[in-house]
């Protein structure tokens, strides 16, 4: 009976292509929708979650500022050199600490100019960041100590300000002040988060504070913990000997934060999956507007065909018989229209991939509930039509014009 | 469910005092006012009378699709007359038959399908319900209009696959609600005549409503409704 009941309900849909073809177009779209959000926003979080975890695992990150709640960064006090001083001599397991300041500012030479990135910091930043010089020298011990007007650069940053050129020797202005090009760095190319790691001025941390920043501030302590030292132990001392730098009472919390990738992942990916999930939420409420246009041409399907109902009532159908009938048509409907909306969600997504450059990650559990969704639209939107079929008179019915 | 069996001392139906009152109150119309009818097993009765006679009201009870208001139906000896609207749907799928007016078939849907219809609901297997309507097709003299749509047909045709459809499940009872009422005299003569055949040869009872003397004189027997009772009920003398 229900073998006949589908080839019946697929015979129908047949008849009507075009009909039942716009029908499902509100599911089509809205599965679609949620399918290509979905997939696209998992892609996107796996991709921060990837280029963070290549920084490496061992890495530590000390930045001033409550954890969460606004306003509260403002008023925690920035780290200073000795911090990262403090955190190289007390914790054992720390291989490099790296102070890194920074500031957005652009770079001059002669009528070029580029907005970039300007930062503060030891020859150790390239070490961490495992970057490598093309050309040219890093910072000597005395220009470090001395804060000299020196600066290497990245190749985006040459490209703008010297095209071909070798740039080492020649000077470039920030602001108001002139810096000598030493060094070149070899192009790193974007990292997965699409943030050109090439569009660098690297200049000496003390010369960045007296010429730049005009503060003994520092933004941020990178901490690089030896291989096979426990992280979390170095992340609970680093946070013990900051409490006590900044003298903290018991009573007071941390203004101040010591993460490690994986939190700084959580935090990250965190946005992602929220704006996925709204994302989702939006496209779902699609899905029952296709829903509502389901059930209104199985509103009209069912008056179109009440002669129809009325001579199956008359042969012998039961009412569940014909509420079979009419559900399982919307049901075929709405679940073949999930299934064009999963094949074209996971299209747009491999479409897309390229121009967001964001990996393509298949989900089947996504697919599923998609599918399931579908479905269950076509149950709860069809059973009401469905229900007000089997009821009809027979007699009635059969007299209808 | 009650199983109606055969009984040979109780006739097929029997109707007692059965009365059919629609609305209520001031709006109530009594459409059927105390209706007795026996129709015995083998028998082919027409219902006349004018429209409003209540001949079609006492069809729609006769092929279980309503219920008396007051009275008794019994069917085979069996009480039907207050059963629920699933059990007299069973009965109608297993003992009833129905022609109607306007053939009632399934549009865009071909002749074959269309009188594989009842088998549907009775759970007969694809197989064997497409042998059983392609002989009840050839019956009905259809023999290679099997795929053909009921637009392809014309309306004796139309109504040729109703009877089919209405036959195929080996019915005690076949009810014609006018099935000549669209028809012409020539198509009209052939439906009777395949009706009188149904019942001659497969010994179908018939109870056909009409209001053409013409198709009525086909029948061995004529009931004449008035005003919701049988104002005559006579043995037709034709021969066949």
């Amino acid at each position: 009976m229900f073998w006949n009941t589908l080839l019946l309900a697929l015979r129908e849909i047949r008849r009507n292509v075009m009909r039942s073809f716009l029908t499902v177009l509100g599911i089509v779209i809205g599965v679609a929708s949620v399918i290509t959000m979905v997939t696209l926003g998992k892609g996107a979080t796996q991709q921060v979650a990837t280029s963070i975890a290549s920084m490496g695992s061992n890495l530590l990150m000390v930045t001033p500022g409550r954890r969460m709640g606004p306003g509260a960064a403002s008023s925690a006090p920035a780290f200073k050199v000795e911090d990262g001083e403090a955190i190289a001599r007390e914790i054992g397991s720390a291989a490099l600490v790296v102070p890194v300041a920074s500031r957005s500012m652009a770079a001059i030479n002669g009528h070029e100019n580029s907005s970039t990135t300007v930062t503060g910091s030891t020859n150790d930043l390239l070490a961490l960041r495992s970057m490598t010089l093309h050309s040219g020298r890093t910072f000597s011990d005395s220009e470090s100590r001395a804060g000299a007007a020196v600066c290497v650069i990245g190749q985006t940053v040459r490209d703008k300000l010297f095209g071909s050129q070798d740039p080492v020797n020649s000077r470039i202005r920030l602001g108001a002040l002139s810096f000598q090009v030493i060094g070149l760095l070899e192009s790193k190319g974007q990292n997965s988060m699409g943030m050109d790691q090439d569009d660098i001025v690297l200049l000496p941390l003390r010369t960045f504070q007296r010429r730049i920043s005009g503060n003994q501030d520092v933004s941020m302590l990178q901490v690089q913990i030896r291989e096979g030292e426990s992280t979390e132990k170095a992340q609970r001392d680093i946070r013990l000997l900051m409490r006590s730098r900044r003298r903290l009472a018991l009573s007071e919390d941390d203004n101040f934060n010591v993460m490690d990738t994986k939190e700084i992942t959580r935090m990250l990916t965190g946005t992602t999956t929220m704006l996925t999930g709204l994302l989702g939420a939006v496209a779902a409420v699609s899905l029952l507007v296709g829903g509502i246009g389901i059930m209104n041409i199985m509103l009209v399907s069912v008056t179109e065909r009440t002669r129809e109902v009325g001579t199956r009532l008359a042969i012998g159908a039961l009412e569940r018989e014909v509420l079979m009938q009419f559900l399982v048509e919307a049901v075929v409907l709405s679940s073949s229209g999930g299934l064009f909306g999963i094949l074209l969600g996971l299209g747009a997504s491999l479409g897309l991939k390229n121009m967001l450059m964001v990996p393509f990650i298949f989900d089947p559990t996504i697919v599923m509930i998609a599918f399931v969704f579908s479905a269950a639209v076509g149950v709860v939107f069809g059973y009401f039509p469905a229900l007000k079929a089997a009821r009809l008179d027979p007699i009635e019915a059969l007299r209808h014009e | 469910m009650v199983a109606p069996t055969q009984e040979n001392s109780a006739p097929l139906i029997e109707l007692r005092g059965v009365t059919k009152v629609y609305g209520v109150g001031q709006a109530a119309m009594q459409a059927l006012a105390g209706i007795d009818l026996r129709i015995d097993e083998g028998d082919f009765v027409a219902i006349m009378g004018h429209s409003g006679s209540g001949k079609s009201t006492c069809l729609n009870i006769l092929g279980c699709l309503d219920s008396p208001t007051s009275g008794s139906y019994l069917f085979r000896g069996v009480e039907v007359s207050h059963l629920t609207r699933d059990q007299r749907a069973r009965l109608r799928r297993f003992y009833l038959g129905f022609v109607f007016q306007g053939y009632n078939l399934l549009k865009r849907t071909s002749a074959i399908e269309n009188v594989e219809l009842p088998l549907i609901y009775r759970g007969v297997p694809a197989r064997e319900r497409h042998q059983i309507a392609r002989r009840a097709l050839a019956s009905v003299g259809l023999e290679g209009w099997e795929s053909h749509n009921p637009n392809e047909l014309s309306g004796g045709q139309q109504q040729r696959v109703a009877i089919a459809r209405a036959i195929i499940t080996g019915p005690s009872v076949l009810m014609a609600d006018e099935p000549t009422g669209n028809l012409d005299t020539a198509r009209s003569e052939e439906i009777m005549q395949l009706l009188c055949q149904l019942n001659r040869e497969q010994g179908i009872t018939v109870v056909m409503v009409t209001h053409e003397a013409d198709m009525a004189a086909y029948a061995k027997r004529i009931v004449h409704f008035k005003d919701g009772r049988i104002e005559s009920d006579v043995q037709n003398g034709r021969n066949h």
